[in-house]
């Protein structure tokens, strides 16, 4: 039929030949016959010509030949998979003459443009290597090439290569390592077990113990912890910092791509392959310190619902696991509890798991559970449950006894195997504590006259000879019963009988010599020679002769020496050496191509060589993208951080307008830095801003550059906030309309911090302009915030100030508002300014700074505000009282007014000791509100809900001095605290706020038309506050 | 990796073998038949065999032993893995398992896995590819095929394997668009004589059956997903979006998967939703035991228990029992000593009784433990954990889905001691 011209017919041939080869029956007569149809146009016949060809090319050599040059045509075909599976096949014959042709393919499919190609190439060369291990090196050099892929699609294939070929190459990971770990999780799941368990080996000889100094774990865990909250910045880079910042201070610190490899396989515990699961249990098990091995036990007994084969291999995993780390397995003791159907051989590795969970709290449970056991049908299975309790037993002293006990009981069983395996457990307990067991000795000698199995029985006799002291009548009179039933025992029992005689005869000579004699000389004759030897190597022991005295003197000594009671330990005691999961861990017996898993090295191997040029590295690629992403993004956020900075600091003073043009340039840093009053601090940003115009382009780059590196590592430390929410401005912009909006919350969270410190890190931050990342990291790691974070931070440094008021230096002067006269004060100088900054206690209170100065010769005392006169809805949150002001000095103190949206006047009493002073705040109505960060796609959107009553418009000339974008920012910003929005047009300002109490919106747009021309637009609810406003705003910016 | 695989019926023969690297010879199955023997029960086989110069790895399904022979190291849970995989690509073609159904689809099976391993290695073991490069035989298309002379063999070739969802097929076209979850909890628990609870825990699975066209990206989320405390998931599922938000979002294969299984924390106790209340005892002098179950419903939340089966392995000395029950079938296995009460709907006035008596051998001793009964039975409309599907949501596609979730509780293990 294969002659034909039909395809059908040759179909029908082909299926047929290929049955014939699934039931395992010869069809290589038809290979001439068949393989003429390599080249078919009908693609199943083609595959299942492949099928054949592929089963017997191998038996039939030359004529397989004949079907290369069809394959070789394929190789070169435009599509992809049709290329891909001319290489599968080609590489699936198994002629050793075509070696350099596979050799050739395999090189050129491993540089094809498509991964699926790439993957067979990977895929080919453990073929090619089975064929002609000749080839290796050539083969190395293919897969050192693959291994650099960058597709997940290739990386689960040639690591199995690599596993096969040549798995003592460890030096070729070292260049893909963090890759292979990155891509772990979009490797298909074969793949990943394959990778995960090269990587175990890699790991533990590439990183040092992290059980070797458990103490100091504690700390570095918890970094980790913060580390693992970014997603994908993690680039080479910032590797390298952490480990240059973190140098031998401490004992071990674990390598953070340790650290990586851990963290990038714990997600895959959840993945629904069985054998991904075990795959990284035993990575945690071989590789994570031990606090944090326990998250693999609750992925292992979950695969205990599996099929009963996956069962039967996570068990002996867990049995093993269990020895050593019980802790971890102990909340989920229950799962362990055995079921009548479970198949034997589950039912005794769970025996085992128990047992080795016992301890001194659950083993009445465990007990209890084994009673039921004891019960059970399945008697191999109720064999195994008496030795797991004296197992129990023997590990947990406190319950010997019951057990004990409760085994003697089982001596009444009517199941001879239940009787004997009692027996020989037994025997094993009592060696530990002989003396108070007398009548369990008396009632087992009984039970000789019972029980037959033959290994029971001579436990029984052994435990007699060896406490005969404690029996002595009973013992001699065994031995007669034994003696006369010597010939019809077994071997073992016969050799404990001598054993027992010859203990008898030494301890009790008068009434056993006769029996003993008899016995030896029934044994010398037996068929066994063991037994011959032994009756004799004991005669010549116990009984005096002339030649062997020196012997027998000391015969005593051999034969009653006290015995070292037997350890009875688990079966998988010593398995952990060989990598678990592993088969050969399984059936505890090295297979072949098992790789030993190393031990740990000594000294940590040079991390740097895991280090990648950046270019290679796709991460970094990532990284270039994002930078260039950011800077619009970034440009934008500057304008938004100017309004908070001139809230926060006067406006007018000299260094702070320099500081603000350099944020109006670009770098959104300095708005932070503005949160800082003090006067040399003031100094310092000037100079920092400065320099940073200067510099401002590389300085950016080198910023950003900072920013993705370190993530998350330095957010732990609070000390750091300041040259942490330095850096991270950048990236706070959408987050903090949030804070602005919440301010409380985020007060609420800050901790008082020391101011000094961070100010001095600053500086060190600022003043190195082209510093290189890594090395000039401060001593805690770089600041990487995610921008939620970076909003906590930035209301860290703002709330500093108001919580620790007294450090406070006085604000320039020239926003201040006179309180009080000197004249009128009598030598106290009272002035006010709004400082902008949320009030600490109630976000709906504006914060006003006041400063005292004394300028009379006597100090004034006790400085508190005294009952104020309020109108309704205004409410003060009154400053400490100031209890003493020297002549000459001055103090600074914030109080919170809520002024309830109105400018209405808040009236209070200002108190000394002797006086009391009138003063009344009243508020321009730009500082009635805070700003809000928005987009200008929401402001546009909150625009159009206040409309129509609630539009203001007005228009304005702008003088000429005003006309460039920063100085009418700036004016706006001075006049009224608004955060501004960013804007796609040049000439359009948009600014949002909200007022403090009410919280109700203030939207102001400013629209600049050529030649000065401006209309400006307020939109709010709160009409009068509008209105108010738009005078303001135009007064400002026309004067 | 993996060399051959042999598939062996229970009476001892070799029905298909297939090798992925040289051929491996059937005597290498000797040692199996040996291990097979010594085991007495198909289950007691041991998974892993090693022999002189291979290693065989088995799985029992569907009463076919699946024998992987390696040669060097390997995971065992990877082929076992992989073996189970098998099984269910096999399921999946042919709608059941078995010997026959595998005999009269030899080409077919042998070209699934020909595609399955390559050299070994797993190749494409997600069946929505497989499905496109081997078309599952229907009635249908066989007919078709034998008029038409067209193949089973999908002639486009498999993009799927390119893409980056490699589980889903492209270009999938329904009529209707339907998106099914299943909500399956099953409660293994053990009971003691007594009545209270030793262990009782709460595994559940999602099974999904997505007919949708295009690529829809679903995402499913729970009232309370806290409930969850262990969960896997099919590799679709977004796993940042779960640690974050709790929230299931995926691109689904196409057709019937299992989206998720979870286990319900320890720390909520478990409704158990009937009791038993047996009596059985054995008297040593008579040969005469007397046998009582009555089951009973308890903590349903209102819903009836259904399909109720009640099984027990009796021990050797029943030589036979006759009962009566209330309601239902029962039947009683001599040879295996099996007894199967199949109790059907749950009525909680009257609960369903089986009473009797049980003959046993004469002269032999009674035996020592009583029978441990095991209990099946089924609740619609309830997951017993009291997890709750929220809302499913599709992104990515225009059309709006028919879209069904079905909650159903079962026993698991569910065993009482007697």
């Amino acid at each position: 039929m294969l002659d034909t011209n039909k395809d059908s017919l040759k179909l029908e041939a082909m299926k047929r030949i290929v049955a014939m080869i699934a039931r395992g029956k010869n069809a290589s007569d038809l290979f001439p016959a068949v393989v003429k149809n390599v080249a078919c146009k009908n693609i199943e016949v083609k595959k299942l010509v492949y099928v054949y060809l592929v089963r017997y090319a191998e038996e039939q050599q030359d004529l397989a030949l004949l079907s290369i040059s069809t394959f070789q045509r394929g190789l070169k075909d435009p599509n992809q998979l049709i290329r891909a599976s001319a290489l599968r096949v080609l590489s699936s014959i198994r002629v050793p003459i075509i070696v350099p042709i596979m050799m050739l393919a395999i090189k050129e499919a491993a540089s094809d443009m498509s991964p699926y190609v790439r993957k067979t190439a990977a895929h080919a060369i453990p073929k090619l290597y089975s064929l002609d291990s000749d080839q290796k090196d050539q083969l190395i050099e293919v897969i050192e090439k693959l291994l650099a892929d960058k597709t997940t699609l290739v990386a689960g294939s040639v690591v199995m290569a690599f596993e096969e070929v040549c798995p003592e190459r460890i030096d070729l990971i070292h260049k893909n390592y963090r890759k292979l770990c990155n891509l772990l999780i979009d490797v298909e799941e074969w793949g990943q077990v394959v990778i995960i368990s090269m990587l175990t080996r890699y790991a533990r000889t590439q990183f040092l113990s992290p059980t070797q100094n458990e103490s100091l774990l504690e700390e570095n865990a918890e970094k980790a912890f913060y580390g693992s909250e970014e997603d994908e910045a993690k680039g080479a880079g910032s590797e390298e910092t952490a480990a240059a910042a973190l140098p031998a201070r401490k004992p071990y610190i674990m390598d953070p791509d340790h650290r990586l490899l851990l963290r990038n396989t714990k997600p895959l515990l959840q993945s629904r392959s069985a054998a991904v699961v075990m795959a990284v249990a035993q990575l945690y098990f071989h590789l994570a310190p031990k606090a944090e091995v326990g998250v693999i036990a609750k992925a292992l007994v979950r695969l205990l619902r599996s099929h009963s084969e996956v069962q039967y291999v996570v068990l002996q995993n867990v049995a093993t696991m269990s020895i050593k780390r019980r802790g971890m397995f102990e909340p989920y003791l229950k799962s362990f509890y055995i079921r009548s159907t479970d198949p034997t051989q589950i039912k005794i590795l769970k025996l085992e798991v128990l047992t080795n969970l016992a301890n001194e709290t659950n083993i009445p449970t465990v007990l209890r559970e084994f009673q039921t056991y004891i019960r059970s049908m399945d008697k191999d299975f109720v064999a195994a449950t008496i030795q797991a309790i004296g197992r129990c037993a023997t590990n947990i002293g406190r319950v010997r006894d019951t057990c004990l006990n409760g085994l003697v009981q089982l001596l009444s069983n009517r199941d001879e195997l239940v009787v004997a395996e009692s027996v020989v457990v037994i025997k094993k307990l009592l060696q530990m504590q002989p003396a108070q067991h007398g009548e369990i000795i008396k009632h087992l000698a009984k039970l000789t006259d019972n029980i037959q199995v033959p290994m029971a029985r001579a436990s029984i006799l052994w435990l007699i000879g060896e406490y005969c002291e404690h029996v002595p009548r009973i013992a001699p009179d065994v031995l007669r019963k034994m003696a006369k039933s010597f010939t019809a025992e077994e071997d073992i029992v016969k050799l404990q009988v001598i054993n027992l005689a010859a203990k008898l005869y030494l301890t009790n000579s008068k009434q056993t010599k006769l029996l003993t004699q008899y016995v030896l000389s029934l044994a010398k004759y037996d068929q066994n020679y063991d037994i011959r030897d032994r009756a004799r190597f004991t005669r010549q022991l116990i009984v005096p002769s002339e030649q062997g005295g020196a012997l027998s003197r000391h015969a005593k000594k051999l034969f009653l020496a006290p015995k070292p009671a037997p350890v009875l330990e688990s079966s998988f005691k010593d398995r952990d050496h060989f990598q678990l999961g592993s088969l050969s861990h399984l059936l505890n017996a090295k297979a072949t191509g098992y790789q030993e898993l190393p031990d740990w090295p000594e000294e940590a191997p040079d991390p740097s060589v895991r280090n990648v040029e950046v270019p290679e590295w796709t991460k970094c690629s990532n990284r270039e993208k994002r930078k260039e992403k950011e800077k619009p993004f970034y440009s934008d956020s500057e304008g938004e951080s100017g309004p908070t900075e001139s809230a926060d600091s006067d406006p007018e003073s000299e260094s702070e307008s320099d500081s603000k043009s350099s944020s109006e340039s670009g770098s959104g840093e300095s708005s932070s830095e503005s949160d800082n009053e003090d006067q040399d601090e003031d100094e310092e940003k000037g100079r920092g801003s400065e320099s940073e115009q200067s510099e401002e382009d590389g300085k950016r780059k080198t910023k950003k550059k900072k920013v993705p590196e370190g993530k998350g590592e330095a957010s732990s430390s609070d000390e750091d906030s300041d040259s942490s929410s330095s850096t991270s401005e950048s990236e706070m912009t959408s987050e903090s309309e949030e804070e602005q909006l919440e301010p409380a919350s985020w007060r609420r969270k800050t901790p008082p911090s020391s101011k000094r410190a961070p100010a001095t890190k600053e500086i060190s931050l600022l003043d190195l302009e082209d510093f290189t990342p890594p090395s000039v990291q401060p001593v805690s790691p770089p600041a990487i915030v995610s921008t939620s974070l970076a909003a906590d931070l930035e209301g860290l440094t703002l709330t500093d100030s108001t919580l620790v008021p007294s450090l406070l230096s006085p604000v320039s002067c020239v926003g201040r508002q006179e309180l009080l006269h000197r004249v009128a004060g009598e030598g106290l100088v009272v002035d006010y300014t709004f400082s902008r900054q949320p009030f600490s206690g109630d976000p709906h209170m504006v914060s006003v700074h006041i400063h005292f100065s004394n300028s009379s010769d006597t100090p004034i005392k006790g400085l508190h505000v005294g009952t104020p006169k309020l109108p309704a809805g205004i409410s003060i949150q009154e400053f400490p009282e100031i209890e003493s002001l020297a002549p000459g000095e001055s103090a600074t103190a914030v109080m919170g007014i809520n002024f309830c949206d109105s400018t209405q006047a808040a009236n209070f009493q200002l108190c000394t000791q002797t006086r009391q002073f009138y003063v009344s705040i009243q508020p321009p109505v730009g500082e009635l509100m805070a700003p809000v960060f928005m987009s200008e796609n929401e402001f546009k959107k909150e625009q159009g809900k206040l409309m129509g009553m609630n539009e203001i418009t007005e228009k304005l000339m702008l003088p000429d001095t005003c006309r460039s974008d920063h100085i009418v920012v700036q004016k706006v910003t001075a006049t009224a605290n608004l955060g501004r929005v960013p804007c796609g047009t040049s000439d359009e300002y948009r600014f949002a706020g909200r007022t403090l109490t009410s919280g109700s919106l203030v939207l102001l747009t400013l629209d600049a038309r050529p030649a000065g021309a401006a209309q400006l637009t307020v939109n709010s609810e709160k009409m009068v506050i509008g209105t108010m406003l738009v005078k303001d705003v135009i007064q400002a910016l026309t004067q | 990796m993996i060399h051959s695989l042999f598939l062996i019926n229970s009476s001892g023969d070799i029905f298909l073998e297939k090798h992925w690297k040289s051929v491996v010879s059937r005597s290498v199955c000797d040692y199996f038949f040996e291990a097979q023997e010594r085991a007495t029960e198909a289950e007691n086989v041991p998974p892993v065999i090693p022999t002189p110069h291979h290693y065989l790895l088995s799985v029992y399904r569907h009463k076919i032993f699946f024998v992987a022979v390696i040669q060097t190291e390997v995971p065992p849970l990877f082929v076992i893995e992989f073996l189970h995989r098998v099984v269910d690509t096999f399921q999946d073609y042919f709608g059941v398992c078995s010997e026959p159904v595998i005999k009269d689809n030899v080409v077919v099976v042998y070209e699934v896995l020909e595609e399955m391993l390559d050299n070994g290695f797993p190749l494409a073991t997600e069946s929505n590819i497989l499905k496109e490069l081997i078309k599952p035989p229907t009635i249908l298309r066989t007919v078709v095929n034998t008029i038409t002379g067209s193949t089973n063999v999908g002639d486009q070739l498999p993009t799927g394997q390119l893409s980056v969802v490699p589980w889903r097929r492209t270009g999938v076209k329904y009529t209707n668009n339907e998106a099914y979850f299943d909500v399956i909890e099953e409660i293994d628990a053990i009971i003691d004589k007594s009545g209270s609870t030793i262990t009782a825990e709460i595994q559940g699975v999602i099974d999904a059956c997505v007919k949708l066209t295009g690529m829809p990206d679903l995402t499913l989320s729970f009232m309370n997903p806290r409930l969850l405390d262990d969960v896997s998931f099919h590799p679709c599922v977004r796993f940042k979006r779960w640690e974050s938000e709790r929230i299931l979002s995926f691109i689904p294969p196409d057709g019937n998967f299992r989206l998720l299984s979870y286990h319900v924390s320890a720390q909520n106790l478990v409704a158990i939703p009937v009791y038993v209340k047996h009596n059985i005892s054995f008297r040593d002098s008579s040969s005469l035991g007397r046998f009582e179950i009555t089951v009973g419903p308890k903590q349903t939340m209102g819903k009836t228990i259904e399909g109720v089966t009640v099984t027990s392995q009796m021990p050797k000395g029943v030589l036979n029992m006759s009962l009566t029950p209330s309601q239902g079938t029962h039947t009683f296995d001599p040879v295996t000593k099996m007894l199967s009460w199949d109790v059907g709907k749950i009525n909680p006035q009257k609960p369903p009784n089986l009473k009797g008596t049980m003959s046993l051998q004469a002269g032999a001793s009674k035996p020592d433990e009583n029978p441990t009964i095991n209990l099946q039975f089924k609740i619609q409309q309830l997951a017993i954990s009291g997890l709750k599907v929220n809302r499913l949501d599709m992104y990515g596609e225009k059309y709006k889905p028919f879209k069904g979730i079905k909650y159903m509780t079962k026993a698991g293990k569910f065993q009482v001691r007697t």
